[in-house]
């Protein structure tokens, strides 16, 4: 469906992928789309490689990404990129931490957010506040600000 | 006051039961079911992690006999476990509403097995449902428990990850009134001595007439009317996945797919030139429809095997049979850094044990750098395979297998074996190692009757003793060690209980790291 934006987050248990994942789909869902988000989760073990998948349009039919249709590909760890580059479409563009300023995040735990911001800079159409106010309507009063600055540094650079 | 969010299946599957009434839900933890009951509780439903699965449904059972709904979780193996009380309620049926919940798990996302339990609701009668996403989870639940109380009979309502797991948009609708609770006595209806069953067997088979009538109104049927070269006809998610891969078919869509309306079918099938059943899994619906004598292609063996996305049901359409890719293997998942598991694996290598294992967080020992565990079949197994290789192997051998539990597993199925040791003991007496970790951690960090927690985390004040089980029961040896704390004290423990002819169980106890984290929390909030 031509009218279908995919977006794949990649990265470790523990990075908090699915719960970046969660933030997006809502954004995208306040935002007036059609959205499907899907994941595998269910081994509680920290550590092993995770993706989630969101889908956004005006009709989306399958909640999983095809193989090799991802327009957007965030990677919140280096070693997570090789292992899933072939769900990014060609043309397709890729976020790592490169494209963050990692040299200001303050916590490895709002990385996650930090990526959002620098994937939120994609979408024009929707603006700051509303993706602002799902981050906090997701996370604990006490993090809203230090991750609000994360997620702001992470959409400037 | 209808209300739109964003929700996964389990998310609405929880809602529908808060929103029809549901008293009481039950079920055990199993990904991908385990966040229905989690949800519903968390919403204000009643709910409860029963001990293992049989336990669950019969509970359930006794709850729709008092003319109340029963909501009944878990994942697909586990239903092989409560498969016993299934088969019977199904001729006997319930006044409340009974829907048993089978969450399945094609491609094995965290599974031992991919089984396809709609192979259940053919053998037992139960009439099934296979919503496609969350508005589908919402809707067909509420209707299932209105099917299910008109014509008094079980429901297998059957998911699959995708379906449990993947979040979409859905409308939700207001509450329903509360159903009068009352027991009525009625034992041809409700005791299936042989001389009841044989008639409740024929109301049975008659009723699965009558439910296959209603399934041909088409309540729970889509068709989308395009292509009259290609048809396809299909179920549960699949569907998705068919929208998108063939955009010019005509597509039939079942929602109850037991019985099945295969007139319904007929006629599809007829009005297009090709036909196809597209269905990840067994060819459940394929069998069922060639048996009915209706032309229709299947799907190559290969697709038989993981689930189905786009890419595959594109391929399977075209006859595609050339081999797939197999994308890059990303990190496994191992036991976290601190694991108090590590510790009790460290020796059990070291003692080259032959270790007959159990399923949770500690299978993952079978990996490097322990490769410590020698076998693992099914919940509860450890302790009874054990006992067969001990009475199986040359002495020096038997001495030298272990039984590796958790403490879930334990309380879940753990429990008969112990009886078996203490029973049937092998020459060499035995040893069990529990490792309790003080949660389910596996699927989720869920409560289980020796936590000291109900479902939702409040305190129970009855939490189930697993080492007075275990003397109550008659175990020779009964040890409560710390190997985190002291690795040496267990590691020459163990040593002694394998050199003699006793029946020995040591519960290796320390809380799993996350769960630790919670449970301070749990425990501030009191
Ligand atoms: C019959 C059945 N029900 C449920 C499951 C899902 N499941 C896998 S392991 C497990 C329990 C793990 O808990 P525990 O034994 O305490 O070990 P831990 O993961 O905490 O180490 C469960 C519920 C299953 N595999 N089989
Ligand atoms: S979740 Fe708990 S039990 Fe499982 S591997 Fe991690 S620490 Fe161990």
């Amino acid at each position: 469906m031509a009218n279908v934006t995919n977006i794949t987050v990649s990265g470790l248990g523990g990075q908090g992928v699915l719960k970046v994942t969660d933030i997006l789909a809502e954004v995208l869902f306040r935002a007036g789309y059609d959205v499907k988000k899907s994941e595998v989760h269910g081994m509680s073990q920290r550590g092993g490689s995770v993706s989630s998948e969101v889908r956004f349009g005006d009709d989306v039919a399958s909640p999983m990404v095809p193989e090799g249709e991802s327009d957007f590909l965030v990677v919140l760890d280096p070693t997570q990129i090789e292992v899933n580059l072939h769900k990014l479409k060609q043309g397709g563009t890729l976020i790592t931490t490169d494209d963050v300023p990692m040299d200001k995040l303050k916590s490895p735990k709002a990385l996650n957010i930090m990526m959002l911001g620098a994937l939120s800079e994609k979408f024009p159409a929707i603006g700051e506040e509303l993706w602002i106010e799902v981050v906090k309507a997701f996370l604990p009063q006490k993090l809203h600000e230090m991750n609000i600055e994360m997620f702001r540094l992470g959409r400037q650079k | 006051m209808n209300q739109r969010l964003l929700a996964s299946g389990n998310e609405a599957m929880a809602m529908a039961a808060l929103d029809c009434g549901v008293l009481l839900g039950t079920g055990y933890p199993g990904t991908p079911s385990s966040e229905i009951l989690e949800n519903f509780s968390a919403l204000g439903g009643r709910a409860e992690w029963a001990p293992n699965e049989k336990c669950a449904l019969e509970v359930g059972i006794g709850v729709a006999f008092a003319n109340g709904r029963a909501l009944v979780t878990m994942k697909h193996v586990g239903v092989n476990v409560a498969a016993d009380p299934l088969f019977t309620i199904a001729y006997s049926g319930t006044p409340g509403g009974l829907v048993l919940v089978s969450a399945d798990d094609p491609g094995m996302a965290s599974s031992q097995n991919e089984q396809d339990n709609r192979r259940y609701a053919i053998a037992s009668g139960a009439l099934m449902f296979e919503p496609a996403d969350s508005q589908e989870c919402y809707d067909f639940l509420i209707r299932a428990f209105e099917i299910s109380e008109e014509y008094r009979r079980p429901v297998l309502f059957r998911v699959t990850t995708r379906v449990c797991h993947s979040k979409c948009i859905l409308e939700r609708r207001g509450k329903s009134r509360p159903r009068e609770i009352r027991f009525d006595k009625d034992p041809k209806s409700n005791v299936m001595i042989p001389a009841y069953a044989r008639i409740a067997h024929r109301k049975l088979r008659a009723s699965l007439h009558e439910l296959e009538a209603l399934n041909e109104k088409g309540e729970f049927t889509k068709e989308i009317r395009k292509s009259d070269e290609l048809g396809v006809i299909t179920s549960g998610i699949s569907f998705q996945h068919v929208r998108d891969a063939a955009p010019e078919a005509s597509i039939l869509k079942i929602g109850m797919t037991y019985p099945l309306p295969l007139e319904t079918i007929r006629r599809f099938a007829g009005s297009v030139k090709r036909c196809v059943v597209v269905e990840e899994g067994d060819p459940v619906l394929e069998d069922a429809i060639k048996a009915a004598g209706i032309p229709v292609e299947g799907k190559a063996e290969m697709f038989r095997f993981g689930e189905l996305n786009v890419n595959r049901v594109r391929k399977l359409l075209a006859n595609d049979l050339t081999p797939e890719a197999q994308p890059p293997a990303g990190r496994p998942p191992q036991l976290c850094v601190g694991c108090p598991h590590r510790k009790s694996y460290e020796v059990l290598r070291d003692l080259n044990c032959i270790v007959s294992g159990d399923i949770g967080c500690y299978t993952l020992g079978v990996l490097p750098p322990f490769e410590a565990v020698d076998t693992c079949v099914c919940m509860g197994a450890s302790i009874t395979v054990g006992l067969g290789l001990r009475k199986a192997l040359p002495e020096a051998e038997a001495r030298r297998v272990v039984s590796v539990i958790g403490d879930s597993t334990f309380l879940h199925t753990g429990i008969n074996g112990i009886v078996e040791m203490v029973y049937n003991r092998p020459a060499t007496g035995h040893v069990v190692l529990i490792l309790d970790n003080s949660t389910t951690a596996m699927t989720g960090l869920q409560e289980h009757p020796g936590t000291g927690r109900l479902l939702d985390h409040t305190p129970c004040p009855h939490p189930v003793s697993i080492e007075e089980t275990l003397r109550g029961i008659g175990v020779d040896n009964v040890d409560v060690v710390d190997a985190v704390l002291d690795q040496e004290g267990f590691r020459e423990l163990l040593k002694k209980r394998l050199a003699s002819n006793d029946t020995s169980v040591i519960i290796c106890r320390r809380p799993c790291i996350l769960a630790a984290v919670k449970i301070k929390s749990y425990e501030e909030n009191k």
